[in-house]
């Protein structure tokens, strides 16, 4: 018996998109939740304002006596150490000011931003010799913001879920037994799985993509085929982490146990639903050890701000060693029948 | 004997509570189709399961054509388990094309669907099959790779009559085309109709084994009488005649047909009901336990 002989791995992948395919329920709901999701937010959050200013302050830290606009209440200032990227996001709406503080003060400031008026004015009434530096660029809604964010928490479920449910499925009701009666290898059996939910996932991904951009009127930045390939590399990673807990367990409650052991903090501190920028350090450092994190810190990187590859290398390299970890580890404590 | 297809040697099976298997050797014969029976819970599947590859023993050894079973087992044998449960949404042909995919040598997948006559099937949903259908459609899986051995775990457990009737004529028309064949049953008459050799378990071992006939042979040189039980006097018991009793009925093994019956006549016990018959695989393993296999 080869490692791998594909010719099994396909039979076994062909009859798994068959049988997905059939499932109408399932596949429905799968397309239409996200879709739901992201016109509901669209609705509830599109116009809302944020409460506080913020205002970003050039360096590591922020002290209230290096300058008197420091102590203004009801704004909150956020230190930047990296100043390029803070004009960004000034540009970009994210940050309503910029400051560097040390003499002679500068500051940054987008025209088009209306709550940058307003600070502007503050600042001015406590430093009128403060330097004005102009930049320019679109707010970047929370819609758009939040859009990568939906497509990687389809995703994410989607593959988790996914396979894990079917595969424990099939040890369950004893096909996994019976495969395990033919020459095909473990190796062939997860690599089919994981090849049918991956064109799936990417399939209803670009359904997705496609559709949303089309009712929110959004349009990527940077490259398509970047961002196709960064899904794909983000999709391989989740789908052989579910395969790493779906390899061993009989028992759905466990297992469904451990997925949302997996999909809530990825839910929470992954940022899907708002920027990490500001939280503890230990959070975002947890955040860090999340294929989704990268994914979507990459995905927002390339629609948003039109990164090109190498500003993401760093996040495809984790999500490819990721991937391929966690399929070695599936595939080598992989269970056919139930204890 | 020519050289045993599949042999195994002292295998056990340890569980933490029990002894599933507990010291059995068999050998299998090419072209011979060779009974496992025994009493539910007596190690049959044990057996089978380790006898397939799909469960390790605790000890003991397995070899195929004199080796340990490995890929061109896996590439020879067709199994048939006892409960198997098949992707949804898939129909028959599709199901057969997915198993036939996984072998490199077998029948077409045409060839299988005529051979167990599931032509008018094909298009079917797996999960809307009856239980007869989907145990043929289990069987042609098992025969996909075209096995030169093929494993058949209590094949037709649960389905009614008329459908085991037809598995049967199914596996006697397999058994024509040469195949090596292990099955376990707890139904005689599929043993005794199908089996050239059998092997009867009971409590993880095996009690005794060979052909049918030949086994009734050397247990039962005699015929059996069968009484009703509640026919039968208290007093008749002490008669000096060889009883098993079943559940419902006295049995009485005997040689000597013309004594016997005067010995029960003497003894005024009502014969309105008696019958007399030659003993078969049931009354064996009565003899052989002292317990009915259906218990």
């Amino acid at each position: 018996m080869s490692f791998l002989n594909l010719k099994r791995l396909v039979a076994v992948f062909h009859a798994r998109n068959l049988e997905f395919v059939r499932d109408r329920g399932t596949m429905i709901f799968t397309l239409l939740v996200p879709l739901l999701m992201v016109v509901g937010m669209s609705f509830v959050f599109g116009g809302r304002e944020r409460p506080l200013f913020k205002v970003g302050v050039v360096g590591t830290l922020v002290e209230k006596k290096a300058h008197p606009f420091l102590s203004e209440r009801y704004v909150d200032f956020v230190p930047m150490p990296d100043e390029a990227d803070a004009v960004h996001k000034v540009a970009r709406h994210s940050l309503d000011l910029l400051i560097d503080v040390r003499p002679p003060a500068r500051y940054w400031i987008n025209p088009g931003s209306p709550k940058g008026y307003i600070v502007e004015k503050l600042l001015l009434e406590t430093d009128r010799n403060a330097h004005r530096e102009q930049v320019s660029g679109d707010a970047v809604r929370y819609v758009d913001w939040l859009f990568p964010g939906v497509l990687g928490m389809n995703l994410m479920f989607s593959c988790l879920f996914g396979v894990g449910y079917v595969v424990l499925r099939y040890r369950k009701n004893g096909f996994l037994k019976r495969l395990h009666a033919t020459p095909l290898s473990a190796f062939e059996f997860l690599s089919a799985q994981v090849l049918s939910r991956l064109v799936l996932t990417i399939v209803v991904t670009t359904i997705l993509y496609f559709g949303i951009a089309a009712v929110i009127d959004f349009h990527t930045a940077g490259s398509l085929a970047l961002l196709a390939g960064l899904m794909v590399l983000g999709a391989l990673s989740m789908i052989a982490l579910g395969l790493t807990i779906a390899a061993r367990f009989s028992s759905e409650e466990l297992v469904g146990g451990l997925l949302n052991l997996l999909t809530w903090p990825m839910m929470l501190l992954s940022g899907i639903w708002f920027s990490l920028e500001g939280s503890p350090p230990w959070v975002r450092w947890i955040a860090q050890i999340f294929p989704l994190t990268h994914l979507l810190d990459a995905a927002r990187a390339v629609m948003l701000d039109g990164a090109g590859l190498p500003a993401i290398a760093h996040q495809l390299v984790y999500l490819a060693i990721t991937a391929i970890a966690f399929l070695a580890f599936g595939a080598w404590s992989f269970r056919w029948r139930m204890e | 004997m020519s050289a045993a297809l599949l042999e195994v040697r002292n295998l056990v099976k340890k569980y933490p509570a029990t002894i599933a298997v507990d010291g059995v050797s068999l050998a299998v014969p090419e072209g011979v189709c060779f009974g496992l029976l025994g009493p539910n819970g007596a190690g049959k599947t044990t057996t089978i399961e380790i006898m397939e590859g799909i469960l390790s023993p605790t000890s003991g050894e397995v070899s195929y054509r004199g080796e340990p079973l490995g890929p061109r087992f896996k590439e020879e044998a067709g199994i048939l388990f006892q409960k198997t449960a098949l992707q949804d949404f898939l129909t028959v042909r599709q199901s057969l094309a997915m198993f036939r995919g996984l072998y490199d040598r077998g029948l077409s997948v045409d060839e299988i669907i005529k051979l167990c006559a599931l032509e008018k099937l094909e298009g079917r949903d797996n999960r809307k099959l009856s239980g007869g259908q989907q145990q043929r459609l289990l069987l042609a899986i098992a025969l996909v790779n075209d096995p030169s051995l093929l494993f058949l775990d209590e094949p037709t457990t649960g389905l009614d009559p008329q459908a085991r009737r037809n598995f049967w004529e199914l596996i006697q028309s397999i058994k024509a085309r040469n195949k090596t064949i292990v099955l376990t049953t707890h139904y005689m008459e599929e043993a005794e109709l199908l089996c050239d050799e059998i092997a009867i378990m009971d409590k993880g071992r095996i009690i005794a084994q060979g052909p049918p006939r030949r086994l009734l042979r050397e247990h039962f040189a005699e015929v059996l009488l069968e009484l009703p039980k509640q026919e039968f006097p208290e007093a008749a018991r002490a008669l000096p005649l060889r009883l098993i009793e079943a559940s419902d009925r006295v049995e009485i093994t005997t040689d000597d047909l013309d004594g016997t019956l005067r010995t029960l006549m003497d003894a005024r016990v009502p014969l309105t009901d008696l019958r007399i018959r030659p003993p078969n695989l049931e009354d064996l393993f009565l003899e052989l336990t002292g317990k009915e296999l259906r218990a």
